[in-house]
């Protein structure tokens, strides 16, 4: 058994002093999240009301049409146990003109759809309420590219992207996230009756443990199956991983000159900050 | 003796001499003020760490012509310091250097001269390597002084022992990293033992001071840590929060430590040359 278990205190701490650290020295106080009813989102709003105080977050929620009405009902469990501010925008008038504008539209379409409306809303939130979007990617997401491109990944920092989920389950719950939004399966609510680990065809916590040989540890994929996990899933894991590092940098950008955005003009995103 | 020193653990602004260098006024007055003979502050301490292509830019001579070192300097009659920086010297090449400043003096300078570039670092790229290992004379005696990867080599540090230092200064500008280290980082932990174990081997003072605060997702956890000829812990300073730790050091610990344990005494220099000597001659 691999053990994925962190010491909460010492992450709490790190991640707060993160946001707080990261949206302070670019000029800003306050953060807006959008709140989706899941472990993810409500403990990326946990850290930053930690971090940045209560007052200063904006959770934006924003239901589909689809949407299962208890992630609106947990996303509101959080903002009571967090205090932060809060606003729900619907997505639906947004969203269903494009969607009906292509009768052959399959369900990956839609739920792009839906994740980069949450963006746009998202985002002028931001400039409305003078803040930055704190992401709510985590480590196995990013890595398997379980995530719109420009849509759910899209944010100005991420406190929790070198977490596995196994590891946000632990710190969300040592930080109280409500017991509703722990214990449910975790969904990209896109559609009805969509579960992460159904659509994934395994579960996080086998996932987990995987990524974490493959990648902390650098084992070879031979190593994963001599270690016990079968061929086609540590042959299955590899392939994601390896097909969606476009998800995970920016743009290539074809280098002409002598100095070049990416690869010889080299700075920070902290720069003389 | 007795020494008094601060441990200027501080977060800094990426690229920003001039506001650094403020933070490095005041605190060296503040330490001075409650008693400190001499402030030690992190690696680049003047300018942050993970500089890029910013290295050039904010680069300096330890000179009092040059305008940062020259008030550096004016302070260091109050105070001796030990101060982090980006050093070009008089060709254009760029070095990782730390600084000890005593009586409006320089009295050393140290560059890096283990620059990693593997995992998340790139030192290689943009740094010169130092070439030189020495220990040197202070008012509180003979001292050393590395920068982080140096320390993370046995060799520069046993260098220093045998050049004569009884006290070591290592700073570092260290992202934390690891997460299987209990209620600290592993690289955290990793430091303090082989500090401790340096302390131990050459029955000599270690003092760590490490940079803290955030460089983009970096974190800089601090910690740092004095250790005593018996390996014993002297003094730590908070993790994940800038200090201003006191520490003051017994420094005739180190005569009642090698009347008890003479490793000193006992090391056999010529051996370990001539040894070096066949395994460099066999490996070439």
């Amino acid at each position: 058994m691999i053990d994925l278990s962190i010491n909460t205190q010492l992450v709490q701490n790190i991640l707060t002093g993160f946001i707080h650290t990261e949206i302070t020295r670019m000029g800003f106080s306050r953060a807006v999240i959008g709140l989706s009813g899941g472990i993810d989102s409500a403990l990326s709003c946990f850290l930053a009301a930690e971090a940045l105080g209560a007052q200063n977050v904006l959770a934006v929620c924003m239901p589909y049409k689809t949407s299962s009405p208890d992630s609106l009902e947990h996303a509101r469990l959080v903002i009571e146990a967090t205090g932060v501010q809060s606003l729900t925008v619907e997505i639906t008038e947004m969203a269903d003109p494009l969607i009906a504008r292509f009768s052959e539209m399959d369900a990956v379409r839609r739920g792009n759809i839906m994740a980069r409306m949450r963006m746009v809303v998202l985002y002028d939130q931001s400039a409305a309420f003078n803040a930055l979007v704190v992401g709510t990617g985590n480590k196995t997401e990013i890595l398997l590219g379980y995530t719109t491109l420009y849509g759910d990944s899209a944010c100005a920092i991420n406190p929790i992207g070198d977490l596995y989920k196994t590891q946000v389950r632990q710190l969300a719950r040592a930080m109280g996230v409500p017991e509703a939004v722990l214990s449910k399966a975790p969904s990209a609510d896109l559609w009805k009756g969509q579960t992460d680990e159904g659509e994934l065809g395994f579960t996080y916590a086998e996932v987990d443990q995987l990524l974490y040989l493959l990648v902390d540890e650098r084992y070879t994929p031979a190593e994963c199956i001599e270690a016990g996990f079968a061929e086609p899933f540590v042959q299955a894991v590899v392939r994601r991983v390896q097909r969606n590092q476009f998800k995970r940098v920016l743009p290539p950008i074809a280098k002409l000159s002598n100095r070049t955005v990416g690869y010889d003009f080299l700075y920070l995103r902290d720069w003389g900050t | 003796m007795k020494l008094k020193l601060a441990l200027a653990q501080i977060a800094t602004q990426l690229g920003n001499v001039q506001s650094n260098l403020e933070k490095h006024l005041r605190l060296a007055e503040e330490a001075h003020r409650a008693g400190a003979q001499l402030v030690v502050f992190p690696e680049l301490s003047l300018t942050g760490y993970v500089l890029q292509d910013l290295a050039p830019t904010v680069a300096h001579r330890p000179d009092a012509g040059d305008p940062i070192f020259e008030a550096l300097l004016e302070t260091s009659r109050q105070i001796d310091l030990v101060v982090g920086f980006v050093e070009e010297d008089v060709r254009s090449r760029f070095f990782i250097s730390a600084a000890y400043l005593s009586d409006g003096r320089v009295v050393h300078v140290h560059r890096k001269v283990y620059l990693p570039t593997y995992g998340l670092f790139d030192e290689g790229r943009f740094f010169a390597l130092g070439d030189h290992v020495m220990a040197f004379n202070t008012r509180f005696g003979r001292m050393g002084m590395l920068i982080c990867e140096d320390f993370w080599h046995a060799s520069p540090p046993y260098l220093l022992w045998l050049d004569g230092a009884d006290l070591f200064i290592f700073t570092s500008a260290s992202p934390g990293r690891g997460l299987k280290g209990g209620d600290r980082l592993e690289s955290s932990r990793w430091v303090d033992d082989i500090n401790r174990g340096y302390a131990s081997l050459f029955t000599s003072f270690v003092v760590h001071v490490n940079k803290t605060g955030y460089e983009d997702g970096l974190n800089f956890p601090g910690g740092s840590a004095v250790f005593d000829p018996n390996g014993a812990l002297v003094e730590h300073a908070p993790y994940h929060q800038e200090a201003l730790q006191m520490v003051e050091l017994d420094l005739n610990q180190l005569h009642r430590t090698r009347a008890r344990l003479p490793l000193l005494r006992d090391e056999r220099t010529t051996l370990v040359l001539r040894e070096m000597n066949r395994i460099l001659h066999q490996q070439g």
